[in-house]
C-alpha cells in the first residue's frame, strides 16, 4: 500500500467538502474522512509492526521514490520509520478529535472544514517525506490554513495574532530554505537517505545548521522565537488551537530532530546553545504561565515550557533523551489538544475563559470538568499519564550527560515541574472546584461529539502513560538508527 | 528562402495580418463591440496556436533576426498573456468607443517585442524596443477623460525617452570600442576595458529602466496607477517579460567575457530592488500602486535568479515569468473587473469582499499567495527555483537577505487577504456580474497557478530549451 494515500485521502475529503451542501453534509464528510485517515494510520501501524517482526530492518518502510523535477534532482521520495509513524498516528487522532469538537461550527463551515483538512494534509505530507524539498513544500502548505483559521474564526485580537503567527512561521521557513540550499549545493541532492549516506562536510554543517535548526525551531516555539505561540493559540478557534499545538508545533520538533540527525557534527558543536535555550524556555514558560489569568493563555504558555523538553531532549543527543523527545512530542500533542478541547467546551458554555470568573464547574458539567482535570494532571506529569513517561525519559536521557552544566540544566528543568504543579492546581482549584456562580449552575454538560473527542484523546494519553513499552517498541529502533547515523552513539555512555 | 521566411517569421506575420485586419474593420461599417471583441479574442487564440506549430532554428536577414525553440516559446508566453489580458478587459472594453485602437496599440507593441526578442543585432534590438514602447505610451493615455491617465502617459513617454537615450549612448560606446553591433561578433571583441564597462553600465541601466529595477523604478507606480488596468497589466507582465527575456539572452550569450562584472551589478540591483519594492508596497492603498511595487520586488527576485548564470537560472526565469503571467494577471483580472464595474481601486474597498463575491475573492487570494510564493501554488516553485539558481554562486548573504524579504512581502500580500476575509466594510462591493469571458480567463489563470507548479513537465521542458552561461 502506498503512503501517498495519506495525502490523497485528505485531498479527496477536501474536494468533497467543497462540493457538499449544508453543515450536516460537510461535517459528516469531514468526520468520515478523518476516521478513514485514522483507520489508514492504524493500518500502516499494523503493517509496519508486521514488517518489523518479520525481520525487515530497513531504515524506512513503504518507500517509494519518483522523480519530480528532473533537472534539479528533486524527487518525490517518501517512506516512514517509527518516529514518523508515531507522528502520523498523533496527527490522525487529533484530526478526528478536532473535527468532532467543531461539530456545530456554522460560520462559513465549508471553508472551515476545508482548511482543517488541508492543514492535516500538509502535516501528513511533511511526516512521510524523505526528500528535503518535499518536506519543505508540505511545511509551508500547513502555514496558510493556520492564518485563515485564526484570522476568520478566531477570537480576541485575531487578525493581529494570525498575522504574527504567519509571519513568524514564514520567517522560520525562510531560514529553513537557506539551510536546505546550503545542504543541496554541497551534496547535490535533497534526498535525506542519500545525504545521510554520503555525509555533509563539517564546515558546511557548522554554517548551515543554525539556519535550518532555528528555522524549524521557530515552529517548535524555540526560545526566543516563541512569541507567536501564546497569541496564536489563544486567538485560534478550538479545533485550530488543537491542530496548532497538537500537529503544527510537532512539525518543528520533528524537523529539528531530522536536521540534528543530518548534521551530527554541528549538532554536537552547538548542543550547549540548544540546551541553554531549551532550559530557558522550560523555566521561562513555566513562570510566565503562573502569571496568566486566561485559560487559553495558561495552556499556550505551558506549551512553550513543554516544547522546551522536546528541544532539550534533542539537544542532549543521546538515545534515551531523543526517545524522550519523541514521546514528549506525542504526549504533548494529545495532552494539549485535550486541554484546548476542554477549554473550548467551557468557553462555548460560559463565554469566558478568565479563571477568576469561573468556579465550581464540576457541579454543572462533571464530564467536561473531569476532562479538564485529566489534561491538567497529565500536564503536570502525574504517573499513569503520558506526560510523566515523556518527561521522565527526557530527564533520564539528559542525566546521562555527566558534565556539570548539563546536570544543572537537567536539574533546573526538572524543578520547573513544581511550577507546573502550582499553575495547574491553582487553575483547576479556582475553575473546577469551589462554589459555582448562579448563571453557570444551569449550564449543560458535554454533547456526544465532545465526549467522543475527549475519550479518544484520553485513551491515547493512557496508552502511553500505562503501557509506555508500546510506543517505545515503535520508536526505539528508529532512534537507534538515528544514533548510529550520528556515529557517536557511545559519546556520553 | 521564401518558405523559410514564412516559417521563421510566422508569429510576427500572423500578428501583422491581425493588425491590418483590425484596421480594415475600423474602416468598415459599424459593428457591435461584443462581436468585435469576440472576433479579436478568437483571433488572438489562433495567434497563440500558430506559435506552437513547426519549430525551426535559424536566422534571417544576415543574422538580424534569430529564432529557435526558446525564442518561439518566449513569444508564445507573451501571446498567452495578451490573450488573457484581452479576455479580462472584456467588461471594460465593451463600452469603449475606441476598442480597436486599443488593440492596434498593444498588438503593435507586442510585434515590437517579438522583434526585440529575436534580434541578433543591437540596432534591431533598439528598433524593437522603441516599437514596443511608443504605442504603450499612447495606450496609457487611453482613459481620455481622466487626468491621471494622461499624466501616466506623459511620465511613461518621458522616462522611456530618457532610458532609450541612455541605452543608445551605451550602444554607441559599444560600437565605438568593438566596431560591431552584431551579437555574434561582439562577444569576441569584449575585453572589459573601462569604456566598454561604462558602455555596459549604460546599457544595463537602460534595461533596468524598462524592468523598473531600483534605482530606476520611480516612474513605475505613477504610470501603473494612472493607466487603465489592462495597460497596467500589459506593462507589468508582458513588457517586463519581453525585456527580461532579451536581457538574459544578451547577458548569457553576448556579455560572457565580462560575466563577473555583470554579476556584481545584478547583485546590487537585486538587493536594492527587493528591499525598496517591498518597503514601498507595504504602504500602498491603491491596488494598482500596490501591485506596481510588488512587481518591482518580484523583479528583484528574478534578478537573483539571473545572477546565478546557469541553465537553471535562465530556465527558472522563463518558468517564473510564465507563473507570473498567471498570478499577476489573475490579480489584475479581479481588479480590472471590480474597477470596470464599480470604479473602486483601493485595497480598503475590498474589505468584506468575501461575503459578496466569494469566487472573485478566492481567485484573488490564490493569485496573491502565488505572488507571495506559498505552496501549493506555482509561485512557490517559481520563486524557490530562482533563489536556488542564485544560491548556486554561493552568495548566501544575498539569499538570506532575499529570504527574509520574502517574509516582508508575505506581510503585504496577507494584508490584502486579511481585508478580503477578515475585515468588515460598511458598504462592501456588491455582488458583481462578471462577464463569462473574463471568468474563463480567471479560471485559466487559477488552473495555471496550480498545474504549472506541481506538474514538473513544464519546468523540464523549459529547462531543456534554455541556455546556460
Amino acid at each position: 500500500m502506498n503512503l501517498t494515500l495519506l495525502i490523497l485521502l485528505p485531498l479527496l475529503t477536501a474536494v468533497l467538502i467543497l462540493l457538499a451542501k449544508g453543515l450536516q453534509q460537510i461535517r459528516v464528510i469531514g468526520l468520515t474522512g478523518a476516521i478513514a485517515q485514522l483507520g489508514l494510520a492504524g493500518w500502516f501501524l499494523k503493517s509496519f509492526l508486521a514488517e518489523r517482526t518479520s525481520g525487515n530492518n530497513a531504515a524506512h518502510l513503504f518507500e517509494s521514490n519518483q522523480t519530480w523535477f528532473k533537472a534539479l534532482n528533486i524527487n518525490y521520495h517518501i517512506g516512514i520509520d517509527g518516529i514518523s509513524l508515531a507522528m502520523i498516528l498523533l496527527t490522525s487522532v487529533i484530526v478526528v478529535a478536532g473535527i468532532l469538537v467543531s461539530w456545530t461550527m456554522d460560520k462559513l463551515s465549508k471553508e472551515y472544514f476545508f482548511l482543517l483538512v488541508l492543514l492535516s494534509m500538509g502535516a501528513y505530507g511533511f511526516f512521510i517525506s524523505l526528500d528535503l524539498f518535499t518536506l519543505f513544500f508540505f511545511l509551508e502548505v500547513a502555514v496558510i490554513p493556520k492564518f485563515l483559521l485564526i484570522g476568520i474564526w478566531g477570537s480576541g485580537d485575531k487578525t493581529k495574532s494570525a498575522m504574527k503567527l504567519a509571519l513568524m512561521l514564514m520567517a522560520g521557513s525562510a531560514l529553513v530554505m537557506v539551510g536546505l540550499f546550503g545542504i543541496y549545493y554541497n551534496t547535490h541532492t535533497f534526498d535525506i537517505v542519500q545525504i545521510t549516506a554520503q555525509g555533509i562536510p563539517v564546515g558546511v554543517q557548522k554554517f548551515f545548521f543554525p539556519f535550518a535548526f532555528v528555522g524549524f525551531g521557530i515552529f517548535a516555539a524555540l526560545f526566543p522565537f516563541h512569541t507567536w505561540v501564546p497569541d496564536g493559540h489563544a486567538s485560534a478557534p478550538t479545533a485550530a488551537s488543537m491542530f496548532l499545538a497538537g500537529i503544527s508545533m510537532k512539525l518543528g520538533g520533528y524537523g529539528c530532530l531530522r536536521i540534528a540527525a543530518l548534521m551530527p557534527d554541528a549538532a554536537h558543536a552547538y548542543a550547549w546553545i540548544i540546551i541553554l535555550l531549551a532550559t530557558i524556555a522550560i523555566i521561562y514558560g513555566a513562570f510566565a504561565t503562573m502569571m496568566q489569568t486566561d485559560l487559553k493563555y495558561i495552556n499556550a504558555y505551558s506549551s512553550i515550557s513543554h516544547c522546551g523538553f522536546v528541544i532539550l531532549g534533542i539537544g542532549m543527543l543521546n538515545k534515551t533523551s531523543i526517545n524522550g523527545a519523541v514521546i514528549q512530542m506525542v504526549s504533548h500533542g494529545l495532552m494539549t489538544a485535550l486541554f484546548f478541547a476542554a477549554i473550548g467546551m467551557i468557553y462555548s458554555r460560559t463565554h469566558t475563559r478568565m479563571v477568576a470568573q469561573l468556579g465550581g464547574l464540576l457541579k454543572a458539567m462533571p464530564f467536561i470538568s473531569t476532562v479538564f482535570v485529566i489534561a491538567g494532571l497529565c500536564s503536570l506529569g502525574l504517573p499513569g499519564f503520558s506526560g510523566f513517561v515523556a518527561e521522565m525519559t527526557v530527564f533520564m536521557g539528559s542525566w546521562q550527560n555527566p558534565e556539570g552544566a548539563y546536570r544543572l540544566a537537567t536539574v533546573l528543568s526538572g524543578a520547573s515541574i513544581v511550577v507546573t504543579a502550582v499553575y495547574i492546581l491553582r487553575a483547576t482549584g479556582r475553575a473546577i472546584m469551589g462554589p459555582i456562580s448562579n448563571e453557570h449552575a444551569l449550564l449543560a454538560d458535554s454533547t456526544w461529539n465532545e465526549k467522543l473527542a475527549a475519550v479518544l484523546l484520553i485513551v491515547g494519553i493512557l496508552i502511553i502513560g500505562l503501557a509506555p513499552f508500546l510506543i517505545n517498541h515503535l520508536i526505539m529502533p528508529s532512534t537507534d538508527a538515528i544514533m548510529l547515523q550520528m556515529g557517536k552513539v557511545n559519546l556520553y555512555k | 528562402m521564401m518558405y523559410n521566411i514564412l516559417i521563421q517569421l510566422r508569429q510576427e506575420l500572423v500578428l501583422t495580418v491581425l493588425i491590418f485586419l483590425l484596421l480594415f474593420i475600423k474602416l468598415g461599417k459599424d459593428r457591435s463591440n461584443e462581436s468585435i471583441l469576440n472576433f479579436i479574442n478568437a483571433a488572438l487564440f489562433i495567434n497563440l496556436g500558430a506559435g506552437f506549430c513547426c519549430h525551426e532554428t535559424g536566422e534571417l536577414f544576415n543574422g538580424m533576426f534569430n529564432t529557435n525553440a526558446l525564442i518561439v516559446f518566449e513569444k508564445n508566453l507573451l501571446n498567452l498573456a495578451v490573450l488573457l489580458i484581452s479576455m479580462q478587459s472584456y467588461a471594460w472594453l465593451k463600452n469603449s468607443k475606441h476598442l480597436i485602437e486599443f488593440y492596434l496599440l498593444i498588438l503593435t507593441s507586442l510585434l515590437g517585442m517579438f522583434f526585440m526578442i529575436s534580434s541578433g543585432n543591437l540596432l534591431m534590438f533598439y528598433l524593437g524596443l522603441e516599437m514596443s514602447t511608443i504605442p504603450l505610451a499612447a495606450a496609457a493615455n487611453f482613459d481620455l477623460t481622466k487626468r491621471k491617465s494622461s499624466e501616466a502617459a506623459m511620465k511613461l513617454i518621458l522616462s522611456s525617452a530618457f532610458s532609450s537615450a541612455i541605452l543608445l549612448m551605451g550602444i554607441s560606446f559599444l560600437y565605438g570600442t568593438t566596431g560591431t553591433l552584431t551579437f555574434s561578433i561582439l562577444t569576441a571583441h569584449l575585453n572589459g576595458n573601462p569604456l566598454q564597462l561604462f558602455a555596459f553600465i549604460l546599457l544595463i541601466s537602460g534595461f533596468a529602466f524598462k524592468i523598473s529595477a531600483v534605482p530606476f523604478h520611480l516612474w513605475t507606480a505613477d504610470v501603473y496607477e494612472g493607466s487603465p488596468v489592462a495597460v497596467t497589466s500589459f506593462l507589468a507582465v508582458i513588457s517586463k517579460g519581453a525585456v527580461l527575456f532579451t536581457m538574459v539572452n544578451l547577458l548569457y550569450k553576448v556579455f560572457t567575457p565580462i560575466a563577473s562584472t555583470w554579476y556584481l551589478v545584478l547583485v546590487v540591483l537585486a538587493a536594492a530592488t527587493i528591499l525598496i519594492g517591498n518597503l514601498f508596497a507595504i504602504r500602498q492603498d491603491n491596488f494598482k500602486r500596490f501591485l506596481a511595487f510588488s512587481s518591482i520586488a518580484q523583479v528583484g527576485f528574478i534578478l537573483i535568479g539571473i545572477s546565478g548564470s546557469s541553465q537553471i537560472g535562465s530556465a527558472s526565469l522563463i518558468y517564473f515569468i510564465l507563473i507570473y503571467i498567471f498570478s499577476n494577471l489573475a490579480a489584475f483580472g479581479v481588479v480590472s473587473v471590480v474597477s470596470a464595474l464599480t470604479g473602486k481601486e483601493n485595497i480598503s474597498d475590498f474589505k468584506g469582499f468575501y461575503k459578496t463575491n466569494p469566487m472573485l475573492s478566492w481567485v484573488l487570494t490564490i493569485a496573491l499567495f502565488s505572488l507571495a510564493g506559498v505552496p501549493p501554488t506555482a509561485g512557490f516553485f517559481g520563486k524557490l527555483f530562482l533563489m536556488m539558481a542564485g544560491a548556486a554562486k554561493g552568495n548566501y548573504g544575498l539569499i538570506t537577505f532575499a529570504a527574509l524579504n520574502m517574509v516582508i512581502s508575505f506581510y503585504y500580500y496577507l494584508r490584502v487577504v486579511k481585508a478580503i476575509f477578515m475585515e468588515e466594510h460598511a458598504t462592501p462591493i456588491e455582488k458583481l456580474q462578471v462577464p463569462t469571458v473574463s471568468k474563463l480567463a480567471m479560471y485559466i489563470c487559477v488552473v495555471g497557478m496550480i498545474v504549472t507548479g506541481l506538474a514538473s513537465v513544464v519546468y523540464d521542458y523549459i529547462y531543456s530549451i534554455s541556455i546556460g552561461l
